[in-house]
């Protein structure tokens, strides 16, 4: 799948300050295929997070389109939009997301949860057990969000979005929680997922993620340009 | 997908305190509206029951009576106690103009001594001039009763075909009445020659309450229908101004007392569901708005996941349905376990006639209390559903920095 945006832009009104109009990305061309490994980088409140978002379907560009395989994807109505997004795309949110009253296993299953039956879920548990074990958390499926630490949350958020095989992985910070050796872990483990024919498009201040990366991007004051 | 793994249900049952006092909150609720429409409808059949016994349209007792104050109570309700006048006024009253029918009812208060089966009120009635009692025992008993025969109010447990003891003398019961709702329930019909019988019954035991009681020359309350052509006020006023030392009643001056009491009461618990209602919906839609509040980011996990708006907004409404259907149901049961068992002490101490609805009254009165429980439960939390559907997932997402 290939993930093409043309023009996308997206303005912020501050609160209270209705004539106070903040342009968090400037208009922008960017093209994602299969395959690749794209590492985005740049300063704090650069819009590499709401690039990400618009690009991942979750936030709606204030001009602009974004295609997937030449379908404008905002063109869509919320459910067909968010199947889509159940379907084809995962996304590794910034910061520790989980679902509190559900156990890591679940979490990382969630998916299932809106979508399919209790017997498909139970089938996705093997894939989801083999990802905590690729990811270093192998074992603690049946602890509960609030006993695990802030590396092992990022992981089950890592193994959430990559469990469904999505045609495009976005990630945003994977590795903020992670020591050095967790950060290789989950950058080899991103670069994998890339050569298996996945578009993986990473927001990271990691340095180490380069490294890993196909192309390059770099964000500034909205704008994105290559490293 | 079964119900217990259901994202909601897991939700609910992820956070058990707030769950708990959310259907706790939502009990109450049901709980005052199946209490609360039970006893208006109870209070109302009573007043139904207790309208329908009545058939004369002015009662005179003696004026000494009217200063008791429980003097309503046994005239209308049945309540034990007792009160006599000469049988002259009796002659005096029927010989007053507008008058068409006219009776007299002699009451008679068994004691709670080993002489009797109960205490209770035994009202004796003329069966040659009655038309307000002789109707409905004839219903039930399929005719006129002899001597020693009774009639018994439903709430006394014997049963037709059975003997009742009063001052040692045994007494038949030939059938037994609807219920009503109030002391009447608890009350013995009989005619006048068995009420002769228990008095001289209760001397030969030495029981000295009746002594001075000759039954052949006193009456305890005499019942009037007026003639055609006369007013109920135009004989009332006749009757106050000129047979003096007795007071009359218009019957449904008597009740309208009851009706006004039964009226107030209705309200006070109009009142009390209301403010139970309004307090609960406003705790419920704080509780699940502070809840989604504290949930946004789960909210934006849910919708990363693939979650669409309406999906959302389908798991905060399938929440507060799971807990106001439970806490519904828990509050109709407690409801009425605590109204059915123990509607005759309500009785007691409202003093208002008090008649259950039927079982098909009461399970539609259950299912109308879940039904609206559940939808103002759902309603409440329509706003927190409607709120999180429109989440800016992204922005929730970042504000996580």
């Amino acid at each position: 799948m290939t993930i093409t945006a043309t023009g996308v832009c997206k303005d912020f009104i501050r609160q209270g300050k209705n004539t106070n109009k903040l342009t968090a990305v400037s208009p922008t061309d960017i093209t994602i295929e299969a395959g690749k490994l794209y590492v985005l980088m740049g300063r704090s409140g650069s819009g590499k997070t709401t690039l990400l978002n618009m690009l991942a379907g979750l936030l709606t560009p204030s001009s602009g389109k974004v295609l997937c395989d030449g379908e404008d994807i905002y063109a869509l109505d919320d459910e067909k939009l968010s199947r889509f997004r159940c379907e084809h795309i995962g996304v590794i949110p910034q910061g520790q997301t989980a679902v509190h009253s559900l156990n890591v296993l679940e979490n990382i299953c969630l998916s299932y949860m809106l979508y399919g039956s209790l017997k498909e879920r139970e089938a996705a548990y093997p894939a989801a057990r083999e990802l905590m074990r690729k990811l270093g958390i192998a074992g603690l499926e049946n602890e509960m969000p609030s006993a695990l630490s802030g590396g092992e949350l990022r992981r089950v958020a890592i193994a959430r979005a990559m469990l469904r095989k999505p045609d495009v992985l976005f990630a945003d910070e994977p590795t903020c929680d992670l020591d050095d050796e967790n950060t290789a872990l989950v950058l080899q483990t991103l670069k994998e997922t890339a050569q298996s024919s996945t578009a993986v498009f990473v927001v990271t201040h990691e340095r180490d993620a380069v490294g890993y990366a196909d192309i390059c991007l770099n964000m500034s004051g909205g704008s994105i340009g290559k490293q | 997908m079964k119900l217990t793994e259901s994202l909601s249900f897991r939700n609910i049952k992820g956070r058990p305190v707030r769950t708990a006092v959310l259907i706790a909150l939502t009990a109450i609720m049901a709980m005052s509206a199946i209490c609360g429409s039970l006893a208006v409808m109870s209070l109302r059949n009573g007043l139904g029951a207790l309208e329908a016994r009545l058939g004369a349209d002015i009662m005179t007792v003696p004026a000494s009576a009217v200063s008791k104050q429980d003097f309503e109570n046994i005239v209308l309700q049945g309540s034990k106690g007792y009160f006599y006048m000469d049988r002259s006024y009796y002659d005096k009253i029927a010989e007053r103009e507008g008058i068409e029918k006219i009776s007299y009812q002699l009451y008679l208060a068994s004691a709670s001594a080993g002489c009797c089966s109960v205490p209770l009120q035994i009202i004796g009635y003329d069966p040659d001039t009655d038309f307000t009692v002789s109707p409905w025992i004839r219903k039930s008993a399929g005719g006129e009763l002899k001597e020693l025969d009774v009639v018994v109010g439903n709430d006394l447990s014997v049963f037709v075909g059975e003997t009742i003891t009063f001052y040692g003398v045994t007494c038949n019961v030939k059938a037994k009445l609807d219920k009503t709702g109030n002391d009447l329930d608890t009350a013995v019909y009989t005619d006048i020659g068995t009420i002769k019988r228990l008095i001289a019954a209760s001397l030969e035991l030495g029981m000295n309450d009746f002594k001075d009681i000759d039954p052949d020359k006193v009456v305890s309350c005499v019942l009037i229908k007026v003639a055609d052509g006369y007013s109920v006020d135009e004989v009332l006023n006749d009757l106050n101004l000129h047979v003096r030392r007795t007071k009359s009643f218009k019957t449904t001056d008597m009740i309208s007392g009851v009706s006004e009491s039964l009226a107030g009461v209705s309200g006070i618990i109009g009142i009390l569901m209301a403010a139970v209602w309004v307090l609960v919906l406003v705790i419920l839609f704080l509780a699940v708005y502070m809840s989604v509040n504290e949930r946004k980011k789960e909210f934006a996990v849910l919708r990363v996941a693939g979650a669409s708006r309406s999906r959302l907004a389908g798991i905060v409404m399938s929440e507060t349905l799971i807990i106001t259907i439970t806490g519904a149901v828990i509050g109709i049961f407690l409801g009425l376990l605590m109204i059915l068992p123990f509607n005759g002490l309500i009785e007691e101490s409202t003093g208002l006639p008090f008649l259950l609805p039927d079982t098909l009254h009461i399970i539609i009165c259950a299912f109308v209390a879940l039904a609206a429980s559940v939808i103002a439960g759902m309603l409440s939390s329509l706003g927190s559903a409607k709120r999180i559907s429109r989440i800016d997932t992204g922005v929730i997402l970042r504000g996580d920095n």
